[in-house]
């Protein structure tokens, strides 16, 4: 099994003048979770883009390491899966050929792919819908959607910014599920201000506590 | 690896273009409009190949810049170049993009050029010549309003922000392919038409490898 | 060391300033007195192709070290440049004026001035239409290469396409520079004396963009 681990060493950030976080630093291997605390338009979204390498940091860094080797800074996203509020899949295409299309980009061979998309649509109960556009599809669906997007190519690290947006209680449980299952050897991130989330996480940090 | 990515990204591009027809709708439109407004402005008279040459130009040049910025401009408007920034490298998505908007301006341009012909009496005394420089022409616009696409996708603004940023960058482009196709249609040999093909492919190349050096810090947030 | 520069500016400036219109120069065939232009136009179009390419150079830097630093370099750079490009454009246009008789004729010169003038404003346009200042940074930074790198493409398009009627022709007949010796001295103090200004202004403009980014660092 492959370990992983991911070290921020002093990361700021500092937007149009106003200091966002400073002087954070983390150290997480696999199996640790941590779940991040913080008021609404704290920073909790743009430390988890950070994390994830969408925007970069304008101090400290990040490395990613797998079985004790640094990943490179360009090939980091191949360890990385997200769900977030920003992060969208593509509205004209079916939920299966969105699944493709991003299957296709991270793995050498489609063998397997199909049957791996229509375990994780069976999973979130999306396989009668799985040749219908995202468009029609409700948030909540669309939420489960991204789920699997986040979890199919099974990540070292998984984020999750607020993952229960737009879901039933059907809904929550299934991503209460994965991240469970993904915490046995993975590392889990959540940013959340919803008590049950919290729960998921063995340690907390609160983004206050580095302005 | 890279070049199967790029053509997934092409691949997606094009099939969620033929799905919505966003794109494609309005530029036909576009074009239509612009070659009647063309038409009306001439009437019946014998315009000459230097000013149809001009004309056929300014019809190419807007009609890129109101639709090769979209690919981009979409990605960031609808919020999925995370997904896709999570999924590939920037080359891949610089390499796909690149491909589907030559798809388009080629498709684009043969349309063009067609009505163009037919509503305005256009001669071309060179066919082989004149379509060698449109293509080499529209490699260099494509690859030139490519990047920019990518720069003006992140600001504010942004279809006013394409043509003004865009003109200064395609100026030699286009001073060179108008003054090559004007050649070519009055009926110059294609071996006088080398000296303009060789600074439209260079300027193809310096464009294409600065805009795939540079892509990948537009591309990071 | 800043002071002795500065003083070492104005001299330079104020004798540049005297000579270049009052110090009786030699007969030049077709340009006469006119030819005092060239003490002031020419160090000015230098100097915006220079700015040019600096703010392309501070672009690269910034895109390297990803130190705003450098973008406010380039950012001033370009404003500096900006401003002799039009100055370079108002003391050209008034030569072409009194010589070829209009004030604008499309010469080759002429027709680069006015890219160079549209790369300049396009490049505003793009950084007033970005609100966070590390992505304006990055996108102009980009921006400006882009544009540099297809910036000499002219010198090859533009002997092509017309003849050009811009007077290096006269004054550098066989490459050689036929001023005489009076007029080279002047000549060049004035390129040094306007490139050693263009360098004390980046250097106040530097200075002011820094303290206006702080200000705006410590208002939250």
């Amino acid at each position: 099994m492959k370990s992983i681990e991911i070290v921020c060493d002093n990361l700021s950030k500092i937007y149009s003048g106003k200091v966002i976080f400073k002087n954070l630093s983390l150290k997480l291997s696999s199996g640790n979770s941590v779940s991040i605390l913080g008021k609404n338009g704290s920073g909790k979204s743009t430390l988890i883009k950070i994390l994830s390498g969408i925007i970069s940091a304008n101090k400290g860094s990040i490395t990613v390491s797998e079985n004790n080797i640094p990943v490179p800074g360009n090939l980091c996203y191949t360890k990385i899966g997200l769900i977030s509020p920003y992060l969208n899949l593509y509205d004209e295409l079916t939920a299966y050929e969105n699944l493709k299309f991003f299957c296709g980009l991270k793995n050498n061979s489609d063998i397997g792919i199909d049957e791996k998309i229509n375990f994780y649509l069976n999973r979130v109960k999306l396989f009668d819908k799985r040749n219908e556009t995202v468009k029609n599809f409700s948030s909540g669906m669309k939420q489960k959607l991204k789920l699997i997007f986040a979890v199919i190519n099974e990540p070292g690290i998984l984020y999750m910014d607020e993952p229960g947006t737009n879901l039933d209680s059907e809904g929550i449980d299934i991503v209460y599920e994965t991240a469970e299952e993904h915490k046995k050897n993975g590392i889990l991130v959540v940013a959340t201000n919803d008590k049950e989330d919290i729960k998921l996480c063995e340690r907390s940090i609160n983004i206050e506590d580095y302005k | 690896m890279l070049l199967k990515n790029s053509y997934l990204v092409f691949k997606k591009d094009l099939s969620s273009e033929l799905r919505t027809r966003y794109v494609i709708n309005s530029l036909l439109m576009f074009v239509l409009v612009t070659i009647s407004i063309i038409r009306f402005a001439i009437g019946d008279e014998k315009a000459d190949n230097e000013i149809l040459t001009g004309l056929l130009w300014i019809a190419v040049f807007f009609t890129s810049v109101s639709g090769l910025s979209r690919t981009f401009v979409k990605e960031e408007e609808k919020e999925t170049s995370v997904a896709l920034k999570l999924s590939t490298g920037s080359d891949s998505v610089i390499i796909g993009k690149l491909l589907f908007n030559s798809a388009l301006t080629f498709s684009l341009n043969a349309l063009i050029l067609f009505l163009f012909v037919i509503i305005t009496d256009y001669q071309i005394k060179n066919l082989s010549g004149f379509l060698l420089v449109l293509i080499f022409g529209n490699l260099g616009l494509v690859s030139a309003s490519t990047i920019i696409a990518a720069i003006i996708s992140k600001a504010n603004s942004k279809g006013t922000l394409y043509p003004v940023l865009s003109f200064p960058v395609l100026l030699p482009l286009l001073i060179t392919v108008i003054n090559a196709t004007k050649l070519a249609s009055l009926g110059a040999e294609t071996d006088k038409l080398f000296g303009e093909i060789q600074i439209l492919v260079s300027y193809f190349i310096v464009v294409t490898v600065a805009s795939l050096m540079l892509f990948k810090y537009v591309w990071e947030d | 060391m800043n002071k002795i520069f500065t003083w070492l500016v104005f001299l330079i400036i104020t004798g540049v300033i005297i000579s270049g219109i009052a110090m009786p120069i030699p007969d030049i065939p077709a340009l006469g007195d006119k030819a005092r232009v060239l003490y002031f136009h020419v160090p000015m179009s230098w100097i915006s192709v220079l700015a040019f390419f600096m703010s392309m150079w501070y672009s690269i830097r910034y895109l390297k070290t990803k130190d705003l630093d450098y973008d406010i370099r380039s950012y001033s750079c370009a404003q500096l440049g900006f401003l002799f490009c039009i100055l370079a454009t108002a003391t050209g246009s008034l030569w072409a004026k009194f010589s070829w008789g209009s004030f604008w004729n499309w010469d080759p010169r002429q027709t680069s001035i006015f890219i160079l003038l549209l790369i300049y404003g396009a490049y505003f346009a793009l950084r007033s239409a970005i609100d966070s200042e590390d992505q304006r940074a990055k996108l102009s930074s980009v921006y400006a290469i882009i544009a540099a790198v297809t910036v000499p493409f002219f010198v090859f398009i533009m002997p092509r396409i017309v003849e050009s009627l811009h007077p290096d022709p006269i004054i550098n007949t066989q490459g050689k520079i036929n001023m005489d010796s009076s007029m080279l001295i002047v000549f060049i103090s004035a390129l040094t004396g306007f490139t050693m200004l263009y360098l004390w202004m980046l250097n106040l403009k530097v200075r002011i963009e820094k303290v206006n980014y702080k200000k705006l660092s410590l208002n939250d």
